[in-house]
C-alpha cells in the first residue's frame, strides 16, 4: 500500500490531523467527506474534471530542463512547469475539483482564503467559470503587498475583504473564512487553499492535486530514464509539496520541503492544534500560536498541513529552511539564467537546491516551480531598488 | 448518576423554578475580576471565564478585540487561573478556551490547573464529540464537567450522542454564526432548544447570539437559560464591571419575570 495512501476514519496521518472544527461545522465536513468519497469513484465526476484540467487549465504542465542552472551548479536541474497553468500556479487543480464538488453538492457561493493571492484569484476563476459566487479572504497586509491580485479577483467578479485582525496575513484569514462558513455553511462551500484545516480537507486537497505528482514521475522517467534523486518544492501550508511528493513517495526519491526561516513550523516539531487540524505548529509556552514572518505572503503561515508532519516524522521526507536574503538571491538568479521569473514562494525550493547543490553533485533534481513571479513583481521592486 | 457540582446546583435551582444566566467576562481584561464579582453580585449563577486564545474561530469582533486586549496585556492561562483563586464568588465558576490551550497544556495537567483554581466546568468550542474522548476523560477523573456544544445543524441522530457526553449543562447555540450580538434572537435559537429540551433533562442554555435582556427572556421561554458573552464583554468594554452588573441585573429580572 502506498505510503500516501487514505487517512485513518478519524482523518488521521499518523497522530497529526483530525477534525478540531465547531460543532456547528462538524456536519458540513462529514457531508463534504461523503460527497468527496462518492464523487472521487465516479467516472463522471473524474471525466468531468480531468476535461476541465486539459482545456481550461492547460494540464498537463511540461517539465524544463534547466542546463544554465545545472551547468552552474553541477546538478542535473528540472522544473516541472505548474506556473503556467491557467491563472499562474498549482492552485488551480484544486480549486476546479473542490468548485465542481461544490456545484454536485448543491452549493451556491465559495469561500476562500488566500495569502499571496494565488488561491484567491484561482478561486474567483472557478466561481466565475461555474456561475458561482465568490468571497475571498485576505491579510490586510497581503491585501498591500498583492494589490495586483486583488484587482484581479475583483475583475473577475469575486469579492474580497480585507482582514484586521491578529497578524492580517494567511493564519488570520484562514480564521475569518472559518467564521463565515460557521454561518453560511448551509449554502456555502469553504474552499480551503492547501492541505491543512479538518478532515477531509488533507486528504482531498491532496487527491486534487495528485495529478501534477503522476505527470511528473512519468515525465521525469522520459527525461532520465527513471525517477529523480532529488524532488524539491516549498511548504507553507504545503499543497504543491504534496502534489510532488504524492508522484514519488513509494520511490528512492529524496523528498524536501522547503520551509522559510520565519515560518519553520516542522524544524520547530511541535504539535499543535489551529484551524481544525492536529499538526506541527508555531505557538510560544502556553500555546498561543505565533506569527510567520516571510517575504512570501504566500508562505507566511505558522502551521503546515498535517501530512507533512507524519511524513517528517517518519523520516520520509525533509523539511529545511531558508532565509529571506537567500530567497531574494535565488529569484534573480532564475530569472538571469534561466529567463524564469518564479513566483517567491518557490524561489524558497530554488534558494535550497543552491544551497544544497554542492552535495548533490551529479544527482537529478526535480523542483516543483508552483507559480510564476509576476504578482511579486511590484514587490520585488521595492525590495531590490528600482 | 451523581452530577457535577455546576450541574447538581444548575438542577437544584431549575428545580426551584429559576432560570439560570451565565455570563462571559474574558480573563486577563482590565478590571475582569470585578466584572465577575459584580455579575455574581446581580444574580448570574455562573460564570464563564475566557482564557483568551490567539485565535479564535467562534468568536466575532468584540471577544476577539477582547481576547488580544488581555493577551496583548500579558494574560496567559496561567495567569488567569492564579487571578480565578481569589475571585471569592459563591457560584460556580466554568472557564471557556480554545483547544490549544488544553492540548499544549497536556489533558491531565489543565485538568488538574482548572480543579486547583477552584474551576468546576469547561467550555472547549473546537473540540467537537469526535475529538473530545480524551480530554473528557481527564477532565471526569479531576472532577471538571465537561460542557458539550449542540448546533442547529446537527442531525437528528447527532443530538443524544452530544448531550449523552455533556456535563453540567448542554451548550445549545443559538444561530448560524460566531458570537456577537443581534438586533433579534435567531428563530434557530428556540428551536434548537426544544429539540434538546425533547431528548435530555441536563440544562440546556442557550448561547451566541443571546443579545439583550429581551432575548434572553424570549430564549428563555424554551430554554432552563441563557450564556451572554459578547454583550457583557462589550460593556466590560465600554463601561468597566458596575455596567456588567447593571446589565446582568436588568437580565435577571427580565428573565424572572
Amino acid at each position: 500500500m502506498s505510503l500516501m495512501a487514505q487517512p485513518s476514519d478519524t482523518g488521521r496521518f499518523g497522530e497529526f490531523g483530525g477534525r478540531f472544527v465547531p460543532e456547528t461545522l462538524v456536519p458540513a465536513c462529514q457531508e463534504l467527506e461523503a460527497a468527496f468519497i462518492e464523487a472521487w469513484a465516479d467516472p463522471v465526476f473524474r471525466a468531468e474534471l480531468d476535461h476541465v484540467l486539459r482545456t481550461y487549465a492547460g494540464r498537463p504542465s511540461i517539465l524544463t530542463e534547466c542546463n544554465n542552472l545545472s551547468e552552474q551548479l553541477g546538478i542535473r536541474l528540472a522544473l516541472k512547469r505548474e506556473d503556467l497553468n491557467h491563472t499562474g500556479s498549482h492552485k488551480i487543480n484544486n480549486v476546479l475539483g473542490q468548485a465542481l464538488l461544490a456545484k454536485r453538492m448543491g452549493k451556491k457561493r465559495l469561500v476562500a482564503e488566500t495569502g499571496a493571492g494565488q488561491h484567491g484569484v484561482a478561486s474567483a476563476t472557478a466561481a466565475a467559470l461555474l456561475g458561482m459566487e465568490c468571497k475571498v479572504y485576505m491579510g490586510a497586509v497581503d491585501v498591500e503587498r498583492q494589490a495586483l491580485n486583488v484587482f484581479r479577483m475583483k475583475l473577475l467578479g469575486s469579492e474580497v475583504e480585507a482582514v484586521h485582525s491578529g497578524s492580517r496575513t494567511l493564519k488570520d484569514a484562514v480564521n475569518e473564512a472559518m467564521r463565515d462558513w460557521v454561518a453560511t455553511v448551509e449554502t456555502s462551500h469553504y474552499c480551503l487553499g492547501s492541505v491543512m484545516g479538518p478532515h477531509p480537507y488533507p486528504w482531498m486537497v491532496r487527491e486534487f492535486h495528485r495529478v501534477l505528482g503522476e505527470e511528473a514521475r512519468v515525465q521525469s522517467i522520459e527525461l532520465w530514464g527513471d525517477v529523480p534523486d532529488v524532488a524539491v518544492a516549498c511548504v507553507g501550508g504545503g499543497s504543491n509539496a504534496i502534489g510532488l511528493f504524492s508522484g514519488f513517495v513509494d520511490d528512492r526519491t529524496r523528498l524536501v520541503g522547503v520551509e522559510p526561516a520565519g515560518g519553520a513550523a516542522v524544524s520547530r516539531a511541535q504539535p499543535g492544534v489551529v484551524h481544525g487540524m492536529r499538526s506541527y505548529l508555531m505557538q510560544d509556552e502556553y500555546g498561543q500560536v505565533q506569527e510567520a514572518q516571510s517575504i512570501s505572503a504566500g508562505l507566511d503561515y505558522p502551521g503546515v498541513g498535517p501530512e507533512h508532519s507524519y511524513l517528517a516524522s517518519i523520516g520520509r521526507a525533509e523539511y529545511p529552511n531558508v532565509t529571506d536574503a537567500e530567497v531574494i538571491d535565488a529569484f534573480q538568479l532564475m530569472a538571469k539564467t534561466e529567463g524564469i521569473i518564479p513566483a517567491l514562494e518557490c524561489a524558497h525550493a530554488m534558494a535550497w537546491i543552491v544551497r544544497a547543490a554542492p552535495q548533490m553533485q551529479g544527482q537529478t533534481v526535480l523542483m516543483n516551480l508552483s507559480g510564476r513571479g509576476d504578482k511579486d513583481v511590484a514587490q520585488m521592486m521595492d525590495v531590490l531598488g528600482k | 448518576m451523581t452530577f457535577g457540582a455546576m450541574e447538581t446546583d444548575f438542577r437544584a435551582k431549575r428545580a426551584a423554578g429559576r432560570k439560570l444566566l451565565v455570563p462571559y467576562i474574558t480573563g486577563g481584561l482590565a478590571g475582569w475580576q470585578d466584572a465577575v464579582r459584580a455579575a455574581a453580585a446581580a444574580g448570574a449563577d455562573a460564570i464563564e471565564i475566557g482564557i483568551p486564545f490567539s485565535d479564535p474561530v467562534m468568536d466575532g469582533p468584540i471577544i476577539q478585540q477582547a481576547s488580544q486586549a488581555a493577551l496583548e496585556s500579558g494574560a496567559t492561562p496561567v495567569s488567569i487561573l492564579h487571578d480565578a483563586r481569589s475571585l471569592d464568588v459563591s457560584i460556580p465558576l466554568a472557564v471557556m478556551t480554545y483547544y490549544n490551550t488544553v492540548h499544549h497544556a497536556g489533558h491531565a495537567r489543565f485538568a488538574a490547573q482548572l480543579a486547583d483554581a477552584g474551576i468546576v466546568a469547561a467550555i472547549v468550542p473546537d473540540l467537537p464529540l469526535e475529538e473530545a474522548g480524551p480530554w473528557c476523560e481527564a477532565a471526569d477523573a479531576a472532577g471538571i464537567e465537561t460542557v458539550m456544544l449542540a448546533a442547529p445543524t446537527a442531525p437528528d441522530e447527532r443530538l443524544p450522542r452530544v448531550v449523552a457526553r455533556a456535563r453540567g449543562f448542554v451548550y445549545s447555540v443559538g444561530l448560524l454564526g460566531v458570537t456577537g450580538e443581534r438586533d433579534v434572537l435567531a428563530h434557530t435559537a428556540a428551536a434548537l432548544a426544544r429539540r434538546l429540551k425533547a431528548i435530555t433533562d441536563v440544562p440546556v442554555l442557550v448561547g451566541v447570539g443571546v443579545s439583550n435582556a429581551a432575548q434572553a427572556r424570549e430564549a428563555c421561554e424554551v430554554a432552563d437559560g441563557v450564556v451572554m458573552g459578547a454583550s457583557v464583554v462589550r460593556r466590560l468594554l465600554e463601561g468597566g464591571a458596575d455596567a456588567v452588573g447593571e446589565f446582568v441585573g436588568d437580565v435577571r429580572h427580565a428573565i424572572e419575570h
